[in-house]
């Protein structure tokens, strides 16, 4: 019986360079998926787009392909990878670039576009789009004057299209993450875009590996002492099957695991009403998934069910929304908490002497009670040591710089100022804000474009 | 007893909620879960760090519950000044929680 054995290699943007690489190396693949989008990432790209219009996508992607597309081409492997940014284009152009620097022959990049919606956001409004935040619910008129990005997250149907026209690369801009593995299932098994359950398999499938490493031992509450060589944590894979039954594995010779545990803490990762997990092309139901072991580092994964999506399509803003700074000062024993808190109180009254406005100040004790708060309470320890971290939120970088100024003068505080952990004087930085909404899906028209190399 | 001793956790952030999935180790203890681990007492648990209302998802077939916090991560994501600022430790912090066995 055939199946599609689909790896994810990078689950953000940062995400070990070496894992990708392994994924290609250690066995055999069909399909390499790469995760680099965050919830603000289009707003960085789009400044770095806007000063060189060359630019403006995940240049590492563009690195880590010149070091593995020849491999991926002669062994078939193709990639999917929402790399492209606010410039899907020019990340194409750049792979196409490296294949003809490098004499690769066989190159054929799959492009999609049409995610970026910042040009039709006035067009949405004079239509009457209410464009509200979907989480807190304010009006859009709030921020619509400070929006820096605004992209639609596209699904599966666009790389379809793409691998159908042959290509061997698929290149996103914003794209859900289960998007980019139900893609390549759909195309290879021809299932129908109302095969709900099979289309919800794909996206649970999807879920299960984008979170790369999660679910083979990363961040494993579970049982972290017992993952093994963690340093060579090997990345998942789903081996797929036609009916949409998948088993989570990973390459031999890895450290981490994959077991129950590892891949359910996964399924509950980021999830909210486990019967309602929204995509473009289905909504899924998790609540008859079954988890089974099935062998060493192999767990099966069965009974997703699906049913019709709905009308809309989800976007993700980001605004510019002020500046912020962090300091941080270290005291020790004796009393290094009375001290920690001294130093906040003689912060807080020259601060208040001044009369900054600011938008928020948050003091934290790191070491003592910074995490978990009054959850698990710290009252009655001596600890050796107390970090005092002073965050502030302002509108504009000048009153995050005339806090900064009064760090360096604790020294002549309570005794024991350590120094600044942070470095030098704290500099402001911009905060870009997320704006999750929804937006009917017939706003957006999602556009494949096939290049060839030489 | 701990839920520690009984369970294990992972959670996330969406915008300014987290999201704690519980799952039972044994799975013959998903029905103390069940009982014991209700939405009143983990808002209760969260007390001064949970601002908003605690919804509760069943998942008896993975042996497991979801919970949703809003309001709790000081705006959340980008904006918030939290140390933990995605309630990546918010799950550990669940399994603190004290339990009737």
């Amino acid at each position: 019986m055939k199946t599609v054995r689909i790896a994810n290699g990078q689950a953000f943007w940062g995400d070990s360079p070496a894992a990708p690489i392994a994924q290609v190396r250690g066995g055999d693949i069909d399909y390499l998926t790469l995760d680099y989008l965050a919830e603000i990432t289009m707003s960085v790209l789009r400044k770095q787009y806007e000063r060189d219009p060359d630019a403006g996508y995940a240049r590492d992607f563009v690195d880590l392909m010149s070091e593995i597309m020849q491999e991926c081409i002669e062994r078939d492997i193709k990639v999917i990878a929402n790399a492209g940014g606010v410039n899907p284009q020019g990340c194409a152009q750049a792979l196409l670039d490296v294949a003809a620097s490098k004499g690769i022959s066989g190159l054929r990049v799959g492009v999609v576009t049409g995610d970026d919606i910042m040009a039709q956001l006035d067009g949405m409004v004079g239509e009457g789009v209410p464009l509200q935040n979907l989480d807190t619910g304010q009006s859009f008129e709030e921020v619509r004057d400070r929006i820096a990005s605004a992209n639609a997250h596209l699904g599966a149907e666009p790389i379809t299209r793409a691998l159908a026209d042959g290509a061997n690369v698929v290149i996103t801009g914003r794209c859900t993450d289960p998007g980019l593995v139900l893609g390549p299932l759909v195309h290879e098994f021809g299932w129908r875009w109302d095969d709900w359950d099979l289309l919800a398999a794909g996206t649970v499938a999807g879920h299960t590996i984008e979170c790369g490493a999660q679910a083979s031992g990363g961040n494993f509450q579970g049982g972290w002492r017992e993952m093994g060589d963690l340093a060579h944590v090997g990345y998942p894979i789903v081996e797929v099957s036609a009916d949409g039954t998948f088993v989570v594995t990973k390459h031999p010779g890895t450290g981490g695991a994959v077991t129950t545990a590892t891949v359910t803490e996964q399924l509950l990762y980021e999830l909210g009403d486990p019967a309602t997990y929204l995509s473009p092309e289905v909504t899924a139901d998790f609540t008859a998934l079954e988890v089974q072991e099935v062998g060493r580092d192999r767990v099966e994964v069965t009974g997703a069910r699906g049913r019709p999506p709905t009308d809309s399509l989800k976007v993700s803003m980001a605004y510019s929304d002020g500046f912020q700074g962090s300091a941080m000062i270290t005291y020790a024993w004796p009393d290094a908490l009375a001290k920690a808190e001294l130093a906040d109180s003689i912060l807080r009254t020259r601060l208040e002497g001044l009369d900054l406005r600011l938008r928020a100040i948050r003091t934290d004790l790191v070491g003592y009670d910074s995490v978990h708060g009054p959850v698990i309470p710290s009252e009655g320890s001596d600890p050796a040591e107390v970090v005092l971290r002073v965050s502030i939120w302002a509108d504009d970088p000048g009153t995050v710089s005339r806090f900064a100024a009064e760090i360096a003068p604790l020294v002549m505080g309570p005794p024991g100022f350590t120094g600044l952990l942070a470095g030098g004087r704290m500099r402001p930085s911009r905060v870009m804000a997320y704006w999750p909404t929804l937006i009917p899906k017939s706003v957006v028209d999602p556009q494949v474009i096939v290049r060839d190399g030489v | 007893m701990r839920l520690i001793d009984v369970a294990h956790a992972r959670s996330g952030d969406k915008g300014d909620s987290v999201n704690i999935g519980l799952i039972a180790r044994d799975r013959s203890d998903y029905p103390l879960l069940v009982r014991e681990v209700t939405a009143e007492r983990v808002a209760h648990h969260f007390a001064g760090v949970c601002l908003g209302e605690v919804k509760r998802y069943e998942l008896p077939n993975l042996g497991a519950l979801n919970f949703i916090l809003s309001s709790a991560l000081g705006g959340g994501g980008t904006t918030s000044l939290r140390v933990d600022a995605q309630g990546k430790a918010m799950g550990e912090a669940l399994l603190f929680m004290e339990i009737d066995v």
